[in-house]
């Protein structure tokens, strides 16, 4: 009788703690449920899962009901190089505070350190990956956030690693603050729109620190994007807005600061681009404003191949690049205008701060080596100074109408 | 040998002119710091600034130095020395001191911004290294054009015109070609043709140590493959000696048969 009463008495107290805690379930290396499988496999729907520090090797985590997967103190998640960690179905999910790492690579399959599937309203962030394949990976998915992760791949060929933060057919995201290092594409957008990536930090990436393919009206603002095989690759996309990044040391004999294919109705302002091979090349680029950018000390800042119509470059500030301007074939009806280039020799008689005479960016010898690529050994030689001397004073070579009418006597602030 | 090398080379270091190039240098460096402290910055100015100067002041300095002790090479020649010695000790001396007023002249700015503390001691040792071999390649040459006309007008003229030669109209020259035949491939070719110039394979070997190689694109990485390599380096350390040499076995040659 008694023995049913202390019985009846643990009953009653383990379920009411089990009410107390009833949307938190703990995974340690000694609770009862230790594993994080366990754990989500225990919890209900807007449950929390809070994950001690401990190391558990685990891959195939299926997270198919609103959950909050949290860790404490970083936890470790070890795929074991065997696949796929954590995949994501359910609406509402928020995974917080992992380490991550030893996601599988594999040639037929892209397996993800964190995949979401066709699910919105996601939060991921304060997460570490490492020793990834593909990072962050989202598939149709929209209206979530990625914020504030770590990647650290260590990709050595294009051909076996994978990318920091996927976006596929995923629309309406925000990601930000996070620093992607060591993969191939830090941050890749393909067919997303509306998507908004602020302060995140790309570096070190074989490929392109971001990249845009086929995605439409997105922003990025503030990112730094520093060592990469590119900085940004924007290709086939539309309406893409670029503020206040910085673009360093994409320096390389095939490195871009950033690279333009096929992308209309784009706007550049507020960058700064410096220590590029390539601080922009464009091709068949429409209706993009450049403006108030700074190029400081590229090989070329702005590259442009041909087939563009209808850009304006203004307000911005050209200093120390070897080229300022590389052209090939025709103006068009591009324009150039108020910008300050530190090499215009003019003067300003009327002291409105614009110089009386126009300046031509293109030199005769950056016309030369776009022609016949082998003549830019002769960089830096006596020679090439002198004739790019007498182009200036008398334009034959160079496109005559491709000039800043107004270009500023002193550099922007 | 030694004792006409060490005489010139006293005499040289003596001379104003001597001084004024230490100057030029000395204020050069201090400038070029003083606008610029990054030293590997500099290192590309002093660059443009060596291989066109050094190659002038040599031919210039060596025909005129050859010209001007004339009289005292006749004194010289009346005495039982060998006339190799003679001619061989003078043109020590003059590359010697030209060499030094450069070393030095650069050196100590550089030194004094603390340049071994930098990363830039390797690279402003090859300049250096390549400003010296100018001078020795160049005012051997001058020699040799001063040894071969009695004509002062006319040597200095040959000697000019040498210096406008290797450092404005053979680039000329080399850019015509390749614009010409940019149907073919023209790689061995540029290559082969950098390498004959002293001055634009001094350049060459500057720029793709600054890593500016990376500008040049799909050229620069076989120029970097090339140059770059120990291989390649130590080519072109060959050629170098040779364009030095070469004239130096000339003017002993010719300073043994010519008749004074």
């Amino acid at each position: 009788m008694i023995k049913k009463g202390v019985a009846s008495i643990v009953f009653f107290l383990w379920a009411c703690s089990w009410q107390i805690s009833a949307h938190t379930v703990v995974v340690c290396k000694t609770c009862p449920v230790d594993s994080v499988k366990k754990g989500i496999a225990i919890a209900q729907a807007s449950d929390t899962v809070l994950i001690q520090k401990g190391t558990y090797p685990e891959y195939d985590i299926y997270i198919d009901k609103p959950l909050t997967l949290k860790g404490e103190n970083y936890p470790v998640i070890d795929g074991q190089e065997k696949g796929e960690i954590i995949k994501i179905t359910s609406d509402h999910v928020t995974v917080d505070g992992l380490f991550i790492i030893n996601v599988g690579v594999s040639y037929t399959t892209d397996h993800a350190a964190i995949r979401v599937i066709k699910s919105e309203q996601f939060t991921i962030q304060n997460n570490v990956l490492e020793r990834l394949f593909f990072g962050i990976y989202l598939e149709k998915s929209s209206h979530g956030k990625v914020y504030h992760n770590k990647i650290i791949g260590e990709a050595k060929d294009e051909y076996n690693s994978g990318n920091g933060i996927q976006l596929w057919y995923s629309h309406y995201v925000e990601v930000s603050h996070n620093h992607v290092q060591g993969t191939r594409d830090g941050i890749y957008l393909e067919f997303s729109d509306h998507i908004t990536i602020q302060r995140n930090t790309s570096t070190k990436n074989l490929r392109y620190g971001l990249h845009f393919m086929f995605s439409d009206n997105d922003v990025y603002t503030q990112n730094t994007f520093e060592e990469n095989g590119a900085g940004v690759a924007v290709m086939f996309s539309r309406n893409i807005k670029m503020y206040d990044n910085t673009f360093k040391k994409n320096w390389g004999p095939s490195a871009y600061g950033m690279l333009l294919k096929e992308i209309n109705d784009a706007e550049i302002v507020n960058n700064t681009f410096e220590e590029n091979t390539i601080a922009i090349n464009i091709e068949g680029s429409n209706r993009i404003r450049y403006k108030d950018n700074d190029f400081i000390k590229n090989g070329w800042a702005i590259r442009v191949i041909g087939a563009c119509y209808t850009n304006t470059f203004s307000g911005n500030n050209f200093m120390n690049n070897s080229f300022d301007v590389s052209y090939n074939g025709k103006l068009n009806d591009n324009q150039f205008k108020s910008n300050y280039w530190d090499n215009y020799t003019g003067y300003d008689l009327d002291r409105n701060g614009i110089g009386d005479v126009p300046y031509r960016p293109v030199k005769l010898f950056s016309y030369i080596a776009n022609k016949t690529p082998e003549t830019i050994i002769l960089l830096r030689s006596l020679f090439m100074d002198i004739i790019d001397f007498s182009e200036k004073v008398s334009p034959i070579f160079t496109p005559d109408n491709l000039m800043d009418a107004e270009p500023l006597m002193k550099k922007r602030q | 040998m030694g004792k006409v090398l060490k005489y010139s080379f006293y005499d040289l270091i003596r001379s104003r002119w001597s001084y004024i190039y230490l100057l030029f240098y000395l204020a050069l460096g201090f400038v070029l710091l003083f606008l610029n402290s990054d030293l590997s910055k500099a290192v590309i100015t002093l660059m443009n600034i060596i291989i066109v100067l050094v190659p002038l002041i040599a031919t210039i300095f060596g025909t005129m130095y050859f010209y001007n002790s004339k009289e005292f090479t006749e004194l010289l020649l009346a005495q039982p020395i060998k006339r190799s010695d003679i001619f061989l000790g003078q043109y020590f001396g003059v590359a010697g001191s030209l060499s030094l007023s450069l070393v030095l002249g650069l050196g100590i700015p550089f030194m004094a911004y603390g340049l071994l503390r930098s990363g830039a001691v390797f690279n402003f040792s090859l300049l250096l290294g390549i400003g010296v071999f100018l001078t020795l390649i160049f005012t051997a040459l001058a020699f040799n054009i001063a040894i071969s006309n009695e004509n002062k007008i006319k040597g200095f003229g040959y000697a000019v015109l040498l210096w406008l030669f290797m450092a404005v109209i053979y680039d000329g020259i080399f850019l015509l070609s390749l614009i010409l035949f940019e149907e073919y491939p023209l790689d061995t070719f540029s290559i082969i043709a950098t390498a004959l110039n002293p001055i634009d394979l001094s350049r060459t070997l500057i720029l793709l140590k600054l890593d500016i190689s990376a500008l040049m694109g799909y050229t620069g990485a076989i120029f970097k493959k090339f140059f770059g390599t120990h291989w390649g380096f130590w080519i072109s350390i060959f050629v170098l000696i040779l364009w030095a040499g070469l004239p130096i076995l000339r003017l002993r040659y010719k300073s043994i048969r010519k008749d004074f």
